[in-house]
């Protein structure tokens, strides 16, 4: 898989799905169209300054609440190309697996990554590297089952693989 | 070394003799469930894959329930999209309006949900089902393609966290007031990973419709699954619902727990969560008294059972809702709404100034009948209060028990029951 390299948007605890993208906006099942509303109600500037490649940096419990899968559709479909944090809550844990958004659970670079820092990810390793402060992690690498998954790029493949 | 409940359920459903925490495992699913919001993102999932149809047309349940009935076109083409996959393929368990109900209070009435099964749904309350005895848990659209399509899923088996239960809660005390007691103990991501195993002699205090609230809020405290023992009372309840099958499973008595705490049931208050997240807990008597309400929503698959019905008519009977105050009362199923309807509920909320709604999850979600403006405040029996869930940014949800969001639609504050 290549490596993941970007601006860090830089996020707290607990970050909920109905942060990540509201209901209200759930009427609507198109990337693209939930990718505009992408973080908006914990952060209006996220959608309008996120460049492709860029990355989420988060401390614990991202993800948490709503089973939407929607909610990693948004994130990946606003271009991002990897999410970072202390810990995943366990079903947006399984649904960015299974549509094939990069995450990797790493404690000690969350606390070392700012905003605006530039990092790099390598996800064969579980290396996260903070290009700006020249610091590097190694982080929680996948179980070698859903490294099959994300190597077929999400559930789908997986099962067609099969 | 002896294997949980919830691991009981999933080794046998996955063809082994043991299982322990940490494990990868496919298992066998006994139903797969899905809503308006997440089964349109289902389907289009599983049109990708090489199959022919659904592995069993009588072990789905697709229950339109959120934004139904159809608040908007967008939401009418989803409900479509979900009607037509549904007489495609034949499904039998299909809920159009007229027989739908929030799911999950929804099938375990229409006995499809019981004892011993494995069950994902692409919602993350589908937790509910193991006040039965139940392994179910909350799944994304893509897991749920994947389970129609093949009737199996992946699991990493959780390792659990025990919560003894004992003595006997006091009177206006419920399943809410256990679950967001135990929330504000050990946090929202308290049992992260993990299953919550409801265990002791206190169990036989708690009705059903209170084990569906516990069971419901383990995702609230980040949990995979909530369990509890199959009692007498779980077994009546499904001798009366279902003509499944069941089967009892009981923890190995050297099983591992990775924690365990005691609940003595009758110390317990009332507690309500307030913004932004469930495990903001506090107990009534420590609530401002002049906190001012202006919603109050009685409903969702956590509390919209009759029960929760019959609980806020008592305190309701006879009395007023606070002026300005809006008193929203949703019964769960068409079946609560018909036995409210019979019993005289209804009247009494009619008749304190209150509404009552078609089954939906609506307002819970922001999704509509009841959406919050700026700097609006609402007490709701709901499950969760995160930063503009039921609307506006700057709305505030406090999350409490049937019991304490009637005696604030009468006061207009948070208000204690015990001491209107």
């Amino acid at each position: 898989m290549e490596n993941a390299i970007g601006t860090v948007f830089r996020y707290g605890d607990n970050v909920d799905t109905d942060v990540i993208i509201p209901a209200r906006y759930l009427n609507s099942s198109d990337p693209a169209e939930l990718a505009t509303h992408c973080m908006e109600d914990i952060d209006t500037e996220f959608v309008k300054k996120v460049k492709k490649g860029d990355i989420i940096v988060a401390d614990k419990n991202f993800g948490c609440g709503s089973s939407r899968e929607h909610a990693p559709i948004a994130i990946k479909a606003a271009g991002v190309s990897c999410v970072i944090a202390e810990t995943f809550a366990r079903i947006f844990y399984r649904n960015a697996i299974n549509i094939g958004l990069p995450i990797i659970e790493c404690p000690e670079a969350v606390k070392n990554i700012e905003a605006g820092d530039t990092v790099e990810v390598n996800f064969d390793t579980g290396m996260i590297y903070n290009r700006t402060k020249g610091t590097e992690y190694k982080g929680q690498a996948f179980p070698p089952f859903m490294q099959k998954i994300i190597a077929a790029q999400g559930l789908v493949n997986y099962i067609n693989q099969k | 070394m002896g294997m949980t409940m919830t691991q009981k359920i999933l080794a046998a459903h996955a063809g082994l003799d043991k299982v322990e925490a940490g494990q990868l495992i496919e298992a066998n699913l006994d139903l797969v469930l899905g809503n308006d919001i997440t089964s349109p993102v289902a389907i289009k999932e599983m049109s990708k894959m090489k199959v022919d149809g659904v592995f069993d047309k009588d072990k789905i349940a697709l229950v339109p329930d959120h934004f139904v009935p159809n608040k908007d076109i967008k939401s009418a083409e989803h409900c479509k999209c979900v009607r037509e996959f549904a007489y495609r393929n034949q499904i039998t368990n299909y809920f159009e309006v007229g027989q739908m109900g929030i799911e999950h209070a929804l099938l375990p009435e229409k006995g499809l949900t019981v004892a011993g099964d494995v069950i994902i749904g692409a919602d993350s309350h589908t937790c509910t089902y193991g006040a039965l005895g139940a392994f179910s848990t909350g799944v994304g659209s893509t897991d749920m393609a994947a389970g129609m399509a093949t009737g199996k899923a992946w699991f990493k088996v959780p390792g659990a966290i025990k919560f003894n239960l004992v003595g006997k809660p006091n009177k206006y005390i419920s399943g809410k007031d256990v679950i967001l007691h135990i929330i504000g103990m050990i946090g929202v991501d308290g049992a992260l990973y993990k299953s919550m195993e409801f265990v002791g002699e206190g169990i036989k205090n708690l009705s059903m419709d209170d084990r569906f609230t516990i069971a419901n809020m383990a995702i609230e405290a980040g949990g995979k699954n909530g369990i509890f023992p199959v009692d007498e009372k779980a077994i009546a309840y499904m001798e009366e619902h279902s003509t499944k099958k069941y089967t009892v499973y009981e923890a190995d008595e050297d099983a591992v727990y990775d924690e365990e705490y005691t609940i003595d049931l009758s110390t317990l208050k009332s507690t309500v969560a307030f913004p932004h997240l469930p495990e903001n807990t506090h107990t009534i008597d420590e609530i401002d008294p002049e906190l001012k309400i202006d919603q109050v929503v009685i409903g969702s698959c956590t509390n919209g059972r009759i029960d929760d019905l019959r609980c806020a008519a008592e305190i309701l009977k006879g009395r007023k809702v606070a002026k300005g105050m809006r008193l929203i009362v949703i019964p769960a199923t068409q079946a609560i709404y018909l036995q409210a309807m019979e019993e005289g509920l209804l009247k009494i909320f009619i008749e304190a100034g209150g509404v009552v709604s078609t089954p939906t999850c609506g307002p819970c979600l922001g999704g509509y009948m009841g959406i919050l403006a700026e700097n609006e405040r609402c007490v709701s029996t709901t499950n969760r209060n995160f930063v503009g869930r039921m609307g506006h940014v700057t709305s505030e949800i406090y999350l409490a028990s049937p019991a304490v969001a009637a005696a604030s639609a009468i006061t207009g504050h948070i208000s204690d029951p015990a001491k209107l």
